[in-house]
């Protein structure tokens, strides 16, 4: 191998490493910044102003009767629970058809200085258990007045 | 009975497995071909019980034989016989059956085609897949035993998930990944062998399974395009693509597969990059595993993930054995891995060939990163976190901007030093195609940037890969004569690799531009209306004509009938559903879409009032999202016609002296 071979490979070392040195500095970067914490109202609520502004995927259930849905304007108000603190939720577009009290949530979103968190995007937390509905939660006795009328598609 | 025949069919198929294992190793090593031969047999053999496995659970789940564990989780009377068939991929145990059968073939093939040629590369590959499906056999017999008994026997059973009975993509896309996944492992096998063997040296390894890895390639490519469709059509939400660890886990080992596509072609012309080849065959094998684990091990939380058992951790032991098994043989080799020759010059093909492998491997690291982070994050600072989307979006649409300019670049640009006049001649009706496209998208209203540059690039790709066509069939027609049509025709069929790797960047044009601008140019609306009201979306009016409801053998129903009008005249009705699955909570979101090459209306029903007096309606107008499908099976179309059986009279693209092949086998015939 001559020494001008020997030069070339180093030149080529030299410049894989400079290559992937930024390209590994600007995916880390990149990843900082968007990185989603899981939280719950405590957590947030602990955190303070430092929580402003950032995405997070905030975790808990439904605080009893705390929905308020308006139909017509799509806005969505409710409270996220764990039991010890509570955060006020705002969001855009309807809700799941299945939301109520005490579903297990996340929702993705930023957490303000009013204190409310606009909600980017709204999950139901499924739990993958199989559990028989209760009484009157059979879609086929919840919706009895549109299942009735068989109409074909 | 039939519970009876498929354990015991596994357990036999076990056994046969790893003695054709040892026979086809020793048989080799000790040069008995009566060894050889048994071991070859054998390998038949676990084929065959494979299948009776398979068939003997199929025809568990049809019978309803809820004695059964598999068929006691899956299976119900009221599910359609079709999903009722499916559900053989719906569950864990069951997909992990699939897997091993569809490996026991692929094993049986690889045999059957290749076991007359002379040396001990045939019977070392054999050696490396028959280890895969020891692995994959003992998951069934131990972790994943699939037949268990259940006693007493339930008269009924709950039926697949509700996501995986709601649609019929759900018969295609697991299937179709599994081949990509499982045909991968030929290449893998066959790369194993080579080095196993002492016959790396000369890449014979490659010429034999080019046909294998391009056709696993394809298959994991529709896999992905299907699994995309799936999501539009099943989850609601109008996308395709979210950067979920279930889509990146078939993303990543696609991204090093097609890297190993194009850098092969520098090994087989040049002589270099032998050894970095066999790493992108060896992380294209190690990440459908790793993908495998992602998606079983429940370490992820996903429609994938059947359970939360240890069975996950099974897979990390196979990658590390992977790995250390590859690494050995790696080094074993190093000096018949050296590589001599250099590219021909700096404007040339290879180069781009160079800079595509850089692209795809940074690629490839990016969505490793992005999908394990949350992994690594919970295991050391013990924080639960998610990676956002965004991160995957600045990280990669540059890098696919850079990719869609490279597919112009390479295919105009010769092997050796292009001169300035073949520059201009080859470049310049792409560059006038990227300066129409981004003027055209412009001029349609797509301001950002990456979207501009995106839809020049793709134009500038489109044109050099058509450009191609012309040149070659207008030679055609100077030089013989030929009709245009003939010209064309001919032109691929004596050299379809290379056609046929054009037809499939044009598919990959028409995926990217699909994509683009069904992101760039959507328009959303949501409303809730009351019966007879309507709303606008994208010059669009969309009317709510009733919400009713019907009960289904195996779901419940509430549907809502839609009409679209176009200035006042009606051009299609709608009906987007809620699909109520016994055994969920939540109903199935069942969105409506109009496709029309143009693009798509997609509706999704998202509440109801419990009267029927309302709905509430998400209505997106997506252009040209068809395409992203006609794309990827374009893509496949064009490894069809790369794979399709090679006429001589083509000059080869290979330019070493092909070895003499004692099989007249057709894969060997490349």
């Amino acid at each position: 191998m001559s020494s001008d071979t020997g030069r070339r490979t180093a030149v080529f070392v030299i410049a894989g490493v400079i290559v992937a040195g930024a390209f590994a500095y600007l995916m880390l970067g990149g990843i900082e910044d968007n990185l989603e914490y899981f939280k719950t109202p405590a957590e947030l609520t602990q955190l303070g102003p430092e929580a402003y502004g950032k995405t997070v995927r905030l975790g808990g259930q439904v605080a009893p009767g705390s929905v308020k849905w308006d139909a017509a304007s799509l806005d969505l108000r409710f409270r996220v629970t764990d039991g010890a603190q509570e955060i006020e939720v705002h969001s855009k577009g309807a809700p799941p058809q299945m939301f109520r009290d005490g579903m297990g949530v996340v929702v993705i979103g930023r957490y303000g200085a009013g204190k409310v968190f606009e909600s980017k995007e709204l999950m139901i937390r499924h739990s993958e258990e199989y559990r028989a509905p209760k009484p009157g939660e059979r879609p086929q006795e919840m919706y009895r007045s549109l299942i009735k009328g068989e109409k074909a598609s | 009975m039939t519970r009876a025949i498929g354990a015991s069919a596994l357990y036999v198929s076990l056994a046969a497995t790893v003695a054709a294992l040892f026979l086809v190793t020793f048989g080799a090593r000790r040069r008995k071909e009566a060894w050889l031969n048994a071991g070859y047999a054998a390998t038949y053999l676990q084929f065959g019980l494979m299948t009776a496995a398979t068939f003997a659970m199929i025809f568990g789940l049809v019978a309803h034989d809820f004695s059964i564990e598999y068929v006691a989780q899956v299976g119900s009377r009221a599910t359609p016989l079709y999903y009722t068939v499916i559900s053989l991929w719906g569950a864990l145990e069951g997909s992990i059956l699939f897997w091993g059968w569809v490996l026991a073939l692929l094993t049986a093939l690889v045999v059957f085609w290749n076991r007359s040629r002379a040396g001990n590369l045939i019977p070392y590959t054999t050696a490396t897949m028959l280890g895969v499906g020891i692995f994959f056999q003992f998951l069934l017999v131990a972790p994943a035993f699939p037949f268990g008994a259940v006693f007493p026997v339930p008269p009924d059973g709950p039926g697949p998930n509700p996501l995986l009975q709601n649609h019929w993509l759900m018969g295609i896309h697991p299937p179709l990944l599994y081949l990509g996944y499982v045909g991968m492992t030929v290449p893998f096998a066959f790369a194993m062998g080579a080095m196993a063997s002492g016959e790396v040296g000369d890449g014979s390894w490659i010429r034999l399974s080019r046909r294998w890895t391009l056709g696993a390639w394809a298959f994991l490519t529709a896999a992905i395009i299907a699994g995309m469709w799936w999501s539009y059509e099943v989850l609601g939400w109008g996308g395709y693509w979210a950067w979920d660890p279930v889509e990146n886990a078939s993303f990543m080992p696609w991204l090093t597969a097609t890297a190993f596509l194009h850098s092969v072609m520098v090994q087989e012309r040049r002589g270099l990059l032998k050894l970095w080849n066999l790493n992108l065959v060896v992380a294209t094998f190690a990440l459908t595993i790793l993908g495998t684990f992602l998606t079983r091990s429940g370490v992820l939380s996903s429609v994938h993930a059947f359970t939360e058992g240890l069975i996950g951790y099974y897979f990390l032991v196979a990658i590390a054995i992977t790995l250390l098994a590859s690494f050995v043989l790696v080094a074993g080799n190093s000096e018949r891995l050296v590589s001599f020759g250099k590219l021909e010059g700096v404007a040339s093909r290879g180069t781009v060939f160079l800079f595509n492998n850089l692209l795809l491997t940074a690629f490839t690291f990016t969505v490793l990163v992005g999908t394990l982070f949350p992994l690594f994050a919970e295991a050391i600072r013990g924080e639960k976190v998610s990676v956002g989307e965004p991160f995957f979006n600045r990280m990669t649409i540059p890098i696919c901007a850079a990719l869609l300019f490279l597919m112009g670049v390479g295919p105009a640009l010769p092997w050796k030093e292009a001169d300035r006049a073949t520059l201009r001649r080859k470049l310049l009706p792409p560059l006038v195609g990227a300066v129409a496209g981004l003027l055209v998208s412009v001029f349609a209203g797509a301001r950002s940037p990456y979207a501009v540059m995106a839809f020049a690039f793709a134009a500038f790709a489109a044109v050099a890969n058509i450009g191609e066509f012309v040149e070659g069939a207008r030679a055609r027609m100077r030089m013989r004569g030929e009709s245009a049509v003939d010209a064309l025709g001919n032109l691929l069929a004596t050299n379809r690799r290379r056609y046929g790797g054009y037809v499939a960047h044009l598919g990959v044009v028409a995926v990217a531009v699909a994509i683009t601008a069904s992101s760039t140019f959507r328009a959303e609306h949501e409303a809730t209306l009351k019966k007879g009201e309507s709303m606008t979306v994208g010059g669009l009016q969309v009317r709510l004509e009733e919400v009713w409801g019907r009960e289904e053998p195996q779901r419940s129903v509430i549907g809502t009938t839609v009409a679209i009008l176009r200035d006042g005249r009606e051009i299609a009705r709608l009906d987007p559903r809620m699909n109520f699955y016994p055994t969920s909570q939540q109903p199935v979101p069942t969105p409506a879409v109009r496709s029309r090459p143009s693009g798509d209306i997609y509706m999704n029903l998202q509440a109801f009032a419990q009267d029927g007096t309302n709905a509430t309606l998400r209505v997106i107008v997506e252009p040209l999202v068809p395409w992203i499908w006609a794309g990827g099976m374009i893509i496949c179309l064009g490894a069809l016609i790369s794979i399709a059986p090679f006429r001589r009279q083509a000059p080869a693209v290979v330019t070493e002296p092909e070895p003499a092949l004692a099989s007249p086998a057709p894969v060997a015939a490349t």
